[in-house]
């Protein structure tokens, strides 16, 4: 089973503070949605909406063009996955997952055959008889995940439900998700803050920041052309360089200057930029070092961080702002030097004074 | 501090080693002056009275000599007196009114209570208040409600034109009464540790629940009343503990009266022990009650042994 959803023009307020505003998006069968943002962004309250958990203030929730919002929680044909998992303690994992499909009546051969099913999908058969409190973390969000199957649902709610595990539980079980939406091809919405989550299993990402959505996107969308300076800043590990900056439309493309004379040929078009001040936004990986001289500006290196395939290098320009660019693996470079820093024009950004981006012609 | 800087770093290593060969949670026989002064007063207040209680139940003993070992004359004594064997019977007989009732009422008061609003605030104020009343406050204003002709229930009952049952005198109701005023004293621990026990489940598993289409009865069946089954068997088991111990309502308000029907077994000791100076027969059943008592509280440990070894 799988589902449209279509949120329109939910608004959502606890007391005098408004957590939601005027938020719309559609999201099609099958599809694996991210909701991505802060803390505080109003991304797990939207999704508790989706749940019936919380309440819709104004603006309407419809499943498959059937209007859910005035449905309770049992009711809306969805599956959720908590953050803490939620599991019932005193149950066994067998009656927690045919807790919701007893009380729906159904045939007690169903349910068996249902957990049975996912068991055998989620590799859990051996847990069936155990209680939570016997469970290790990661075999409790299975499930969790697997309390969510039996169910068959329209579609299935995770609320950041890889962060209570450690890391390298959450990257393999990340992919087991992968796996999973493939293979139920039911439709899926997930909340993180966690980037990573958000670019390695989304169709679509929502950003969300501030109680609205900033864009919606696929993953390489939103890193390469991100439609706002909150998006760009929030997206991407190290997060974009910003630089303060003057345009110079006198040519087709506009040449940003930065306060100390250094200045970078970007490739967006002039005439689709305005008057007014300007933040130069490019990221690591757009920075290459060179020797001094050589590259748009010069640096000295502040701090090395060695990831391996690549060097992370922050290096201080005469104004004293840092520029993050990257460098080979082994890069000989070493703290205190002083390079060049090219810039890559065909890859950065503009963003004017209320946040809107512009990028480079698309290729 | 330049010295010290110059001392050469190999010390160290040598220094750290010793230092962690040091247990910390070693016995230092020190400590025990901190647990003293309970220990002194535990062995003078409880310990010493409890063997001298259980030595004078084995003597004819009275308020001026601790007279002759008698052996288990005063057992055998006291199990062939009957207003004895009344009084054993009128103490389960209260204990099996109060408890149940307590925890039935203490569960539904801190189900109806457990929520942010003022109005359950103020409310469990309200019912938590009547506990802390002095036993007398509590069995005069019980006294009021249930005199007969002028009482509070015969004032009501007259409006209706009938006749207010008569809790304090009637044989058959006399410590129904008791039990009442009782559970309406004590009902505040009880409706306490369960709103702290509700309080206790996580928020979560009741969404978990109502995402798995679980009607207000089943979430209280299979998700509120299991999450609180540990804190339900400690409130019945601390209130068998408290309610065998039944004195203060029953002197108060009925003297025990009428015959005995509702002389519990402390009053009995009482009686015995201070109004009749028959010291050693009054111990003896001070014994017999340790004994119930004592059993109730082994039932508890062993209760919540296995639900500690079970987690």
């Amino acid at each position: 089973m799988t589902a449209d959803i279509e949120i329109r023009n939910v608004s959502k307020h606890f007391g005098a503070m408004t957590v939601l505003d005027d938020l719309s998006l559609s999201i099609k069968a099958r599809e694996f949605i991210v909701f991505l943002g802060p803390s505080g962004c109003g991304k797990s309250t939207l999704l508790r909406m989706i749940a019936g958990l919380e309440t819709v203030d104004t603006g309407e929730i419809a499943i498959n063009n059937e209007r859910i919002d005035h449905l309770p929680p049992g009711k809306r044909g969805i599956a959720m996955v908590f953050q803490s998992y939620a599991l019932y303690p005193h149950m066994s994992v067998r009656d927690n997952m045919a807790f919701g499909l007893e009380n729906i009546g159904m045939p007690r051969d169903v349910i068996e055959a249902r957990i049975k099913e996912s068991a055998r999908i989620l590799e859990m058969e051996h847990l069936l008889e155990r209680k939570p409190g016997q469970l290790s973390g990661g075999q409790r969000q299975r499930v969790a995940i697997g309390r969510a199957i039996v169910k068959e649902p329209k579609a299935f709610l995770f609320d950041e439900p890889l962060s209570n595990l450690d890391a390298a539980l959450r990257t393999r079980t990340r992919i087991e998700l992968a796996q999973l939406h493939q293979r139920l091809q039911s439709t899926m919405i997930f909340v993180t803050h966690d980037q990573v989550e958000a670019m390695t299993l989304a169709d679509r990402i929502v950003v969300m920041n501030n109680r609205k959505i900033e864009q919606i996107g696929s993953p390489m969308e939103i890193y390469d052309r991100p439609a706002t300076k909150f998006v760009a800043g929030f997206v991407g590990a190290p997060a974009m360089n910003f630089v303060e900056a003057t345009l110079d439309r006198s040519s087709r493309n506009a040449r940003a200057r930065f306060a100390d004379g250094i200045s970078v040929q970007t490739e967006i078009a002039s005439d689709q930029t305005i008057d007014g001040k300007y933040t130069f936004g490019i990221r690591s990986e757009d920075v290459r070092i060179v020797p001094a001289g050589q590259g748009n500006a010069d640096g000295v290196i502040d701090v090395l961080e060695r990831l391996g395939e690549r060097t992370l290098v922050y290096a201080r320009l005469g104004d004293g702002q840092q520029i993050v660019g990257s460098d080979v693996g082994n890069s000989r470079v070493a703290v205190g030097d002083k390079v060049g820093l090219a810039f890559d024009g065909r890859k950065s950004h503009l963003f004017g004074e209320t946040g809107r981006a512009w990028h480079a012609r698309e290729v | 501090m330049d010295d010290r800087r110059a001392t050469p770093r190999t010390v160290l290593p040598a220094a750290s080693v010793r230092a962690a060969s040091v247990d910390i949670y070693a016995p230092q026989w020190r400590n025990f002056i901190f647990v003293a002064p309970f220990l002194f007063f535990f062995t003078t207040l409880l310990l010493v009275p409890l063997f001298w209680g259980m030595w004078l139940s084995f003597h004819k003993a009275d308020t001026f000599s601790s007279g002759n070992f008698v052996g288990f004359g005063n057992y055998v004594r006291l199990f062939h007196d009957k207003v004895f064997l009344q009084s054993v019977w009128n103490t389960f007989y209260f204990v099996l009114l109060t408890v149940p009732t307590l925890a039935l009422i203490g569960l539904f008061l801190a189900l109806c209570l457990n929520r942010r609003t003022r109005t359950a605030a103020v409310l469990r104020t309200l019912f938590f208040s009547s506990s802390v009343l002095s036993v007398t406050i509590v069995t005069l204003i019980w006294r009021i409600v249930f005199i007969p002709n002028v009482g509070l229930l015969s004032t009501i009952y007259g409006w209706f034109g009938a006749t207010a049952p008569a809790f304090i005198s009637d044989p058959s109701l006399a410590m129904i009464g008791i039990a009442i005023a009782t559970v309406w004293w004590c009902i505040g621990l009880p409706m306490m540790l369960f709103l702290s026990a509700l309080q206790q489940i996580p928020q979560d598993i009741y969404e978990a629940a109502a995402l798995d289409n679980a009607n207000r009865w089943q979430t209280l069946r299979s998700i509120t009343l299991p999450s609180i089954k540990r804190t339900f068997v400690l409130v019945v088991i601390v209130q068998i503990v408290l309610q065998f111990q039944l004195f203060g309502q029953a002197w108060l308000m009925t003297r025990g009266g009428p015959n005995n029907l509702t002389k519990p077994i402390v009053l009995y000791i009482y009686d015995t022990a201070f109004r009749r100076w028959d010291l050693g027969m009054g111990a003896a059943a001070s014994e017999v009650l340790f004994i119930l008592i004592l059993m109730a509280a082994m039932v508890q440990y062993l209760v919540t042994r296995n639900k500690a070894g079970q987690a």
